[in-house]
């Protein structure tokens, strides 16, 4: 097979070029690497600058493949799976990974069958096998309780997408070269069957969990959505977002966008903090990438405790209350 | 109007249980369920049935057993159920299904509307909803929390992104994956279970929708499932259980220096 090269779906919004597009550069890296062959990033956009595009080589890319047209001024299906179709077939690249974002997740399966590919959703662990330079691929199935390595040995590209902010990108190196290529493409890759008409954006304070330094969540064990508000008001006083096991979303304790876990958010902040919450495979599914882990449960069987740095078993009516005490005065609040 | 809705039997995994050792799902006593995102699809149909006139045909690959699904699709008011069922489907993955499924859904033909679910719990990839679009050669909408207008020509669909909600209009015939905001499934009204209890559920092999044999279950899928695990996680944490008010606010002070050590505050 003359597929070669580690390829990346980067994305941009409005001519920005998303974390995400960083974090997959950090996953391609050691991928690239172990196979000795050029990391790309593609990238589809409308007037994105010449200066977003470096910083794409600056966070790890040897080069970067870039499409200008009009048409991907905001995401539509068509011209992005029959532009990367194309390149595709152009560059024969063996592994392409895109992020598991709304974006990512559509156009990566209709490019699995439009190149005949194995696609491998979610992936948590990405790894080269020694040998035969097969893409090895672990991802959590079956609600999180079982964990599969999956290959594709006789096609290629190798296709997997990966949870976005389930890993941090690389630290930027402004001095780091390489090439950016400006594609052009005919006019019948970049037809669309569909038309945005309208685009209504959602602005919702603490509910940016994904990019939060400090989260703190709330589950099932908060009983009542009175008593959920101990977990807004921790929060507050940290500056952190709100996360929310399915349990409490489900209950109307929070909204959808602050649920963690498998069929939520995957969250990476310094700190996460819960009360309340079993831990559930799927929910820990959602905070594997947390950096410190501090769990309250009255159960001392809880699983969430497995995975805190700091496990107290206690009641969270007593608990949090004098918590909340002592960071107020703590932080003259 | 015809609306095909693709369903999945899948086990109930809220209730799964794992053998710690073998590390393989314990399957006796769990019942297979539709898939529970896939009854908003059967819900978003029946309605736009009532909206609209037409028909509505659900389609399932699986097991002969999954006939079940396909009658529970009927109880809702589905009109028509097509299984999918022959020893060379056995083992697909979403390349090689959603091929299946397209097969079958040319073979049915005519249809204005395809409505999936968001995704399938078990496998829980998303994927074969793009990849029936893709081998149909038709445009389609992921995530999907209203269809607002069908007309002649297009349909206006609202699909929910990391930022926001996307307004687009569609052309037609179109496929659209839905997602658990766009409404509220409905009971199966007694009515719908005599229908479905009565319903004749035609099987249709890889013959019936004249499926390349190359392209069919284990053999026709790109990816390999080379081994499944039990996830371990621990992290080996201090572990605290206060019990006087003393001993209470002893941890709430750990927990602040540990803040303080991590510098979030
Ligand atoms: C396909 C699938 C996807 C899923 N996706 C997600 C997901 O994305 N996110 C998610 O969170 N879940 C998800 N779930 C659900 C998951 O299986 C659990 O049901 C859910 O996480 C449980 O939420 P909980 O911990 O809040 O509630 P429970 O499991 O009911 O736990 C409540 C906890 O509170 C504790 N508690 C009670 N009182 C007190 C007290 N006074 N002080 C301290 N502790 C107390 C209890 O000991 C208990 O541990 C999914 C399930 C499926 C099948
Ligand atoms: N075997 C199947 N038979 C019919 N429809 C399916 C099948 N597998 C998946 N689907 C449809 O595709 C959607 C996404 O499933 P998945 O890609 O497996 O997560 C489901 O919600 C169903 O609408």
């Amino acid at each position: 097979m003359d597929y070669k090269g580690v390829w990346i779906l980067g994305e941009q919004d409005r001519g920005k070029v998303q974390t995400v597009s960083y974090e997959l550069l950090k996953r391609g890296k050691t991928l690239a690497e172990k196979l000795n062959v050029d990391l790309v990033a593609v990238l589809l956009g409308y007037q994105v600058s010449p200066a977003e595009l470096e910083s794409l080589i600056h966070y790890g890319a040897d080069k970067v493949v870039y499409v200008d047209d009009p048409v991907f001024g905001n995401f539509l299906p068509d011209p992005y799976i029959n532009s990367l179709t194309k390149l595709i077939d152009k560059y024969k690249p063996e592994i392409l990974i895109a992020s598991a974002t709304s974006t990512g997740r559509t156009v990566a399966p209709a490019i699995a069958i439009k190149c005949h590919a194995g696609l491998t959703a979610d992936c948590t662990g990405l790894d080269i096998e020694e040998g035969s330079r097969n893409l090895i691929q672990t991802r959590p199935a079956i609600g999180g309780n079982i964990l599969a390595t999956i290959k594709s040995p006789d096609h290629r590209p190798q296709m997997a997408t990966v949870r976005p902010h389930s890993n941090q990108p690389m630290d930027p190196d402004p001095t780091r070269k390489g090439e950016v290529i400006y594609e052009k493409l005919e006019a019948k890759f970049l037809k669309s069957r569909s038309r945005q008409v309208a685009f209504i954006e959602m602005k919702e304070e603490g509910a940016n969990i994904q990019d939060a330094e400090i989260v703190i969540a709330g589950g099932k064990g908060c009983k009542t959505e009175e008593n959920f508000k101990m977990i807004t008001e921790l929060a507050k006083i940290l500056n952190g977002a709100v996360g929310a096991s399915r349990e409490a979303v489900d209950l109307g304790w929070a909204k959808y966008p602050h649920q963690v876990g498998l069929s939520g958010k995957t969250v990476s902040p310094s700190m996460y903090l819960c009360a309340g919450i079993s831990g559930a495979v799927q929910h820990l599914a959602g905070i594997k990438t947390a950096q410190n882990i501090v769990a309250i449960n009255s159960d001392p069987d809880a699983q969430i405790f497995q995975l805190a740095d700091i496990a107290v078993e206690a009641d969270m009516f007593e608990f949090l209350p004098m918590l909340i005490e002592k960071l107020k005065a703590r932080l003259n609040k | 109007m015809k609306i095909i809705v693709p369903i999945k039997q899948v086990p109930e995994t809220s209730n799964v249980k794992m053998d710690p050792e073998t590390g393989t799902m314990i399957r006796t006593g769990v019942e297979p369920i539709v898939n529970p995102l896939d009854l908003y699809a059967i819900e978003e149909a029946v309605r736009l049935k009532n909206q609209y006139g037409g028909e509505i045909v659900a389609v399932t690959m699986g097991p002969p057993s999954a006939h079940k699904a396909l009658r529970e699709a009927i109880s809702m008011g589905c009109d028509e159920g097509i299984l999918l069922s022959d020893k060379k489907f056995a083992g697909a993955d979403t390349w090689s299904t959603s091929y299946v499924l397209s097969k079958a859904i040319e073979k049915i033909g005519n249809f204005d509307i395809i409505l999936c679910g968001e995704r399938a719990t078990d496998g829980d990839t998303g994927q074969v909803g793009p990849g029936i679009a893709a081998w149909l050669n038709i445009p389609f909408s992921t995530y999907v929390s209203q269809i607002s207008e069908v007309t002649e020509t297009k349909v206006t669909v609202k699909r929910i992104v990391e930022n926001g909600y996307q307004l687009l209009d569609v052309e037609r015939p179109t496929l659209i994956t839905v997602v658990k905001e766009i409404n509220f499934p409905r009971l199966p009204t007694l009515d719908g279970k005599i229908k479905a209890k009565q319903a004749e559920i035609p099987v249709w092999g890889p013959e019936e929708i004249t499926a390349e044999s190359e392209h069919l279950g284990l053999k026709g899928s790109p990816t390999r499932v080379v081994k499944i695990s039990t996830p371990k996680v621990s992290r080996d944490g201090e572990r605290f259980s206060p019990k006087t008010d003393g001993e209470m606010e002893e941890v709430v002070d750990c927990i602040i220096r540990f803040f303080e050590e991590k510098e979030i505050i």
